[in-house]
Parts: C-alpha cells; sequence; structure tokens
C-alpha cells in the first residue's frame, strides 16, 4: 500500500528566518544563529559560510563567527510566523497539514487535477509561498516522509518511483531531514547512529531489510524509520482543522501492565473527554479506545457508546483494557488514549423516576458490552425482521448495538409478500447450516420432483445427517421454489418439504441439484 | 442543573426505602397463563433453574410471558435457535440478544457468559456444553440464586434443575399424506423437580396453538405423582 502523492512546502532555517520576522533581529542578512539549550539549532547562511554548524556549542560558535547574533529558541514563535505561508498555501487547497513550522504538506490528488499537473502545481505553490518565506522551495513525492527530502532538491518526483528516489540517501536523512523536531525524539537519534554501525548506511539497505526482524531488533522507532525508507508514510496527511480535536491520553511511564492500573488512568480520561465533549454540548456515539504496548504494538477498538456518560466510558476502557491485557496477552503498555469517533448533540437521558426500564436496560447493555469485549461485536446479535421465504431468510442476525437496522418489515409496516413463504409456525431449530439428508420412497428408491411442481413418489423413509432411517407417517409438499432468476450465480431452485416422522420428529427439508438438505428442525 | 445530578442517586435511595419490601411479582417471573399450571409458583421463581427436555418451543414459550411483560431475556449457546419461532410464539426480539459462543470459548466461557448474563437479564435461556463440569453447573445454581434471576437450559443436561419440563408425545395436525401443512401441535408437559414442585404434573398443550402462541388443550390426566428424585 503505497503513500497518497503529497507536495510538501519546505523553509530553508525556519527559526532563523522567524526569529528575523518577530523579534526584530538582525534578519536573515547578517550570521545569526538559533540556540536552543546552549546547541545551535539553525544558523543563517552568513553564519554557515563563517562555520557554524547545526548541534555545535554556543560556545563553539561564538569562537568560530564573533559576530555571530545569538537568538534563544521560541518553537511558539517559529509557529506564529509559519502561519501566513500556510494561508498561502491554504489558498491552493483547503487541507493542509501542519508537519512542523517551516514546513508543511499538502495532498495533491485534487489540487493537481485543477491546476495542470504536479510541475505546475509545485510551481505555483512555491511562487505563492515564496512572496513571503523567499527561498522556500516545494517537492512532491509518495508520503510526507519522501516529499519534503524531495522539496530540499526542489524536485517532483514521478509517480512510482518515490522507494528508487529514497533508496541512495543515507540513513542520517532520517535524523536530521524532516524529523528533527516532534514526533521521534532521542529514540530516533540513537537509532541512526545504531543503523550506521550495523553498516546499513542508505535507506534502500533498510528497507531491503524484513519488517519484522526490524520490529523485533528496534521496536518502535525502527518500524516508522522503515516504513518511511520504503516510501510508505507513518500517517496519512489530515485535514488542518479537523472537527474539535478531543481525544484524551495518558503516557504511562512506567509502562504498566496490570490491568486495575491501567483502568485507573482510563477512569480519568474518560471524565475529561465526557468533560470536554459536555462543554460543547456533545455526547460521544462512538469512542475508539487505543493502547501501544512498549514494544510499539498498538490496539485499537471502537466502542458504541450512544451517549451514555462517564461511568459508561470508563467501565468499557476498563472491560477493553483488561480484555486485552489478561486474554489478549498484549504487553505493557505505555500509552492510553480515547478519541471521539461519532459525535452528536447531546439531548440528554431520562431516567425512570422509580429507577426503571432505563436502568435495566442500562445494565443489559453494558454486560452486552463486555461479552463483545471478551469475544467481538458478533458475539452477540439480534434477530432483525427481513425479507425472505426460507426461516433462516426471514430474520437476519445483526450484531447487538450496532446503528440502528431499518427493518424491512416489521410491526409498524405492513409485511410484504413472499410467495413461496415457508408458512406459519416456524420451526424452533433452524441449522445454521444446512444438514445433508436423505429421502427414499417406500421401496428404497429416489424421490423427485416433476416439471410440474409434483412429486415423483410418496417418500416414506427418512435419515438426517447419517442417522438412522425413520419412518414417514406424515408429509406435505413439495413447495417448489425458483429464486433469484435473473441472478445466474445466486439462482437456485429448490423444492421444500415438511416430513413428520413415526418418532415425532418434524423435518423442514429441501430437494435442491438432487440431494436432500434438512434445513430446520420443528422440536 | 449540577445540584439536581447530584440530587438523583439520593433520589433513588429514598424512593429504594420508601417501596414494599418484595412485591409477589418480584419473587416471580411472570409466564404465560397456559403454563402456569406447570409450575409450582405459577412462574419462574426468581434463583432457580429450569430444565426444558425435548422441546426447543417450550422453552421459548415459557420466556414469552416474562419478555412480553418488559423482561429482558437472553440466549447463549444456540446457534440453532429459530428466532422467528420465538417471536411467534411471543418473545420480543428487541429485548431477546443472543450469545453466539466463539468455538475457542469451550465450557468455562459457556459459563461466564450465562453468568455475566444473570447479572442483568430475568431469564437466560442456555444450553449447557456436552461436558459440563458439576463445580460449573454448582457454582452457576448459586449465581442465579444469588442475582435472583432464572436459568432455562434446554438441549443438554442440568442435573439439580429446581423444575424439570419434559415434552412426551407430540402430534403434529393439519398435515396429511401429500397435503395441508404443519399447523398445531398436541403436546404433554411433565412437570417434576425438587421442592414444590416434586409432587409434579402434567398438562396437555397446543405447541405451537392454531393461531401461533400456545393454548390448554383437554386435560387426559390428572396429576400424578413423579416418582421421587
Amino acid at each position: 500500500m503505497g503513500a497518497p502523492r503529497t507536495l510538501a512546502l519546505w523553509c530553508p532555517d525556519w527559526p532563523v528566518v522567524a526569529a528575523g520576522n518577530g523579534g526584530g533581529q538582525a534578519g536573515a542578512v547578517g550570521p545569526v544563529a538559533v540556540v536552543d539549550r546552549g546547541v545551535v539549532l539553525a544558523c543563517s547562511a552568513a553564519a554557515r559560510a563563517a562555520g557554524v554548524e547545526r548541534g555545535q556549542r554556543r560556545r563553539q560558535a561564538q569562537a568560530r563567527c564573533p559576530h555571530l547574533v545569538v537568538v534563544d529558541h521560541d518553537p511558539g514563535r517559529d509557529a506564529r510566523a509559519f502561519e501566513p505561508v500556510v494561508a498561502a498555501v491554504e489558498a491552493f487547497t483547503p487541507t493542509v497539514e501542519i508537519v512542523r513550522p517551516g514546513v508543511c504538506a499538502v495532498p495533491t490528488r485534487g489540487p493537481s487535477r485543477y491546476f495542470g499537473g504536479d510541475e505546475a502545481l509545485a510551481a505555483k505553490i512555491a511562487g505563492a509561498a515564496g512572496a513571503i518565506a523567499p527561498g522556500c522551495r516545494t517537492g512532491i513525492a509518495e508520503g510526507r516522509f519522501a516529499a519534503v527530502l524531495a522539496a530540499r532538491g526542489g524536485l517532483v518526483v514521478p509517480p512510482g518511483q518515490t522507494a528508487a528516489f529514497l533508496a541512495p540517501l543515507p540513513t542520517t536523512t532520517l535524523e536530521e531531514g524532516t524529523l528533527e523536531e516532534g514526533t521521534l525524539g532521542e529514540g530516533f537519534a540513537d537509532l541512526v547512529g545504531l543503523l550506521g554501525r550495523l553498516g546499513v548506511r542508505t535507506l534502500g539497505e533498510l528497507a531491503a531489510l524484513p519488517p519484522r526482524a526490524v520490529l523485533a531488533r528496534f521496536a518502535s522507532p525502527g518500524t516508522l524509520a522503515h516504513r518511511l525508507a520504503r516510501g510508505l508514510d507513518d500517517r496519512p496527511p489530515a485535514a488542518r482543522r479537523p472537527p474539535p480535536d478531543l481525544a484524551v491520553e495518558t503516557l504511562l511511564d512506567p509502562p504498566v501492565e496490570r490491568a486495575e492500573a491501567v483502568a485507573f488512568a482510563a477512569r480519568g480520561l474518560a471524565d475529561e473527554l465526557t468533560g470536554a465533549l459536555a462543554a460543547r454540548g456533545l455526547a460521544a456515539d462512538r469512542v475508539a479506545i487505543e493502547v501501544e504496548t512498549e514494544w510499539g504494538e498498538r490496539r485499537c477498538r471502537l466502542w458504541r457508546l450512544e451517549g451514555a456518560g462517564a461511568a459508561a466510558l470508563a467501565q468499557r476502557a476498563r472491560w477493553q483494557l483488561e480484555a486485552w491485557l489478561t486474554d489478549g496477552g498484549l504487553g505493557p503498555l505505555t500509552r492510553v488514549r480515547l478519541a471521539p469517533d461519532e459525535v452528536r448533540p447531546d439531548r440528554g437521558r431520562q431516567q425512570g423516576f422509580w429507577g426503571g426500564d432505563r436502568m435495566v436496560d442500562d445494565r443489559v447493555a453494558a454486560v452486552l458490552a463486555r461479552i463483545q469485549g471478551r469475544w467481538g461485536v458478533e458475539a452477540v446479535v439480534s434477530g432483525v425482521p427481513a425479507g425472505g421465504r426460507g426461516p433462516a431468510e426471514q430474520l437476519r442476525l445483526v450484531p447487538w448495538g450496532g446503528p440502528p437496522v431499518s427493518p424491512e418489515s416489521g410491526p409498524g409496516r405492513e409485511r410484504p409478500p413472499w410467495p413461496g413463504r415457508v408458512p406459519p409456525p416456524a420451526p424452533a431449530t433452524v441449522h445454521p447450516h444446512p444438514v445433508p439428508a436423505e429421502v427414499t420412497d417406500a421401496a428404497g428408491g429416489p424421490v423427485g420432483v416433476s416439471g410440474r411442481g409434483l412429486p415423483t413418489t410418496a417418500p416414506a423413509r427418512v435419515s438426517v445427517s447419517g442417522g438412522p432411517w425413520a419412518e414417514v407417517v406424515a408429509w406435505a409438499g413439495p413447495w417448489p421454489l425458483d429464486e433469484r432468476w435473473w441472478d445466474p450465480p445466486a439462482h437456485r431452485r429448490r423444492a421444500r418439504w415438511q416430513l413428520v416422522t413415526a418418532a415425532g420428529d418434524t423435518h423442514l427439508i429441501a430437494l435442491e441439484g438432487g440431494r436432500w438438505w434438512a434445513e430446520a428442525l420443528y422440536d | 442543573m449540577g445540584e439536581s445530578r447530584e440530587q438523583v442517586p439520593a433520589l433513588a435511595r429514598s424512593a429504594g426505602l420508601a417501596r414494599p419490601v418484595a412485591l409477589a411479582s418480584e419473587r416471580v417471573v411472570p409466564v404465560l397463563d397456559t403454563l402456569r399450571p406447570l409450575l409450582p409458583d405459577g412462574g419462574l421463581r426468581r434463583g432457580s433453574v429450569v430444565a426444558v427436555e425435548g422441546s426447543t418451543s417450550l422453552a421459548l414459550a415459557l420466556l414469552a410471558g416474562a419478555s412480553a411483560g418488559g423482561s429482558w431475556c437472553a440466549a447463549v449457546g444456540f446457534p440453532s435457535l429459530g428466532l422467528l419461532a420465538a417471536a411467534e410464539l411471543g418473545v420480543v426480539l428487541e429485548r431477546f440478544p443472543q450469545v453466539l459462543l466463539p468455538a475457542t470459548a469451550g465450557a468455562a466461557g459457556w459459563a461466564w457468559a450465562v453468568a455475566a448474563l444473570a447479572d442483568a437479564v430475568d431469564v437466560v435461556l442456555a444450553r449447557p456444553p456436552a461436558h459440563l463440569a458439576g463445580s460449573h453447573t454448582r457454582r452457576l445454581a448459586a449465581r442465579v440464586r444469588e442475582r435472583s434471576s432464572v436459568l432455562v437450559t434446554s438441549g443438554g443436561s442440568w442435573p439439580g434443575a429446581d423444575v424439570r419440563l419434559s415434552v412426551v408425545g407430540g402430534c403434529w395436525e393439519g398435515v396429511g399424506e401429500g397435503h395441508g401443512r404443519l399447523r398445531t401441535r398436541r403436546v404433554e408437559v411433565v412437570a417434576g423437580g425438587r421442592g414444590a414442585a416434586a409432587r409434579g404434573g402434567r398438562v396437555a398443550l397446543w405447541l405451537p396453538a392454531p393461531g401461533g402462541g400456545v393454548a390448554p388443550a383437554d386435560v387426559v390426566a390428572a396429576p400424578v405423582v413423579a416418582a421421587a428424585r
């Protein structure tokens, strides 16, 4: 699965540019360095010419370039200064994702088509943004990481060539290219050093390693680096202004293995989330409970809440976490996150004055949700009226708690006619899969249905699923069915019979293609 | 707003204090009138286990009265339950969830699901797995008693059930040699069990009755004394 084609806009030495804009300092002309905790984070071209480099100590840099203007790093200032640039890009497409101050990405699928191709789009955006931030460059490739690297060279990588474009680049680009601050942290710098010592020097060599081995050896940062090296993205570009991001999460340090301890953390999160939703007049219909283990393994399960409160959410989180930790064999957790997946206006809930039905319903829903947490959503089902002729077709089984299904027929509506429907009463046992059976006449010969829908002979004996032969004392049918004749793959021709045996067993049996199937038992 | 929310638990407490201690209807889950003679308390006594043998329809019919009265019922371990028949007998499907156990669940998973449901619903219909340990049955019976729900078993053995209902002899009407269709069935139900149920009973029923549901048939035999268990 490839990443979507993405355009990246990269402004070189952004902290220096931002310092020039916001701080009113020497501007981008003279030697300027932005220093974070005594280490040079970025420097202007003039400073670079004088021998200042990223990662130098402040004192060392000042020794090389005595006129150096030193500015303290301020991420907030960088972000504020970048906003006009993003606004300029936003004139072309609404979905702008800020990777970090100085770098933003947009998916190109729609805009490229509108503006006449990747090259034209890249040139237009570079021109518009360049008016605000001179020297910025654009690049297009598959995935944000590759796009940012392409932007450094101002390249448009042809479709499908991203892996080839990345392969010769050194692994150090992982560290210093796109992700210098933010998501990956120090583990990534260590990883690049380790890869170099192990002889993995280019992204192509890293991509050639099997993913499982990379995960086993380098854990989560390794997997991420491996994905990036293969030209897959760590995450798809998201909209710049998503609906209010109300997800709450907690980092567990040290990692926690005991379900109770995680559940305690989840309880706080649930209160926080429902509080944030309530402040906006919203209630969560569906919440994603996500965890991440020490080993980078992630699990996510969606829980339907239907507007229930914080206690219900905390309970669901606890059950889910218990299920994962005790039955699922998940390792120690480092992160728990609750994200509202679907929200709706909160209309409130009314409970019966004497603690009536409403509370019982809540208790039942809680237990059923717990069972679904253990065995999956399909473990609890309910029957919904549906159209059909056979006993198994007239009711459809849908997972409990799913979105409400509009019944095709129900008490409120008139039941549409289904000619050839098996007449009531319905059988109490319906085999989930039809069971093979055999039916013969009194002489042991075959029983069939003629072209006019009449039985060739009377059925006299029946054996279901290879069991003993039983004498047929009464029978009804056959009711021939010719279903879905307009759709050759789904076309079925069957004839249904009701057979009552001497022992009292009563079967619903179908003859199809010369073979007999027991469909249900009237017991 | 905030204050009134805080008052809800207090109100619920005072409601609990104010209402009668135990209504008769709270000790017994109602059943269809036709089935009342079968049960010693005239209904499904809370905390008891009822074992139904030989008929899934009868087990569903036992649930119908409770379900129609607004109770929740649930079925565990019946992949082949005919829900259409349940609806025809009077079970409300919106309050009748089915738990389909995965193959890996085993007897322990079955027991866990039954115990979990016994906490919440009034009647649990369950099919005991083939090899159910005695410890499971004892623990579940204790759980059901503690939670005041009713366990109805069908399609498997349950030693030590409080009430035991067996269907003997069924005779379908409406179907002949190649004509007609199944319309109604006359069955005889033999009741037995422990305690008050030990005196036994025998009732003839139309199950299902001609128009759906359950109807009494003419009684052919006076209540007989069941063999002491």
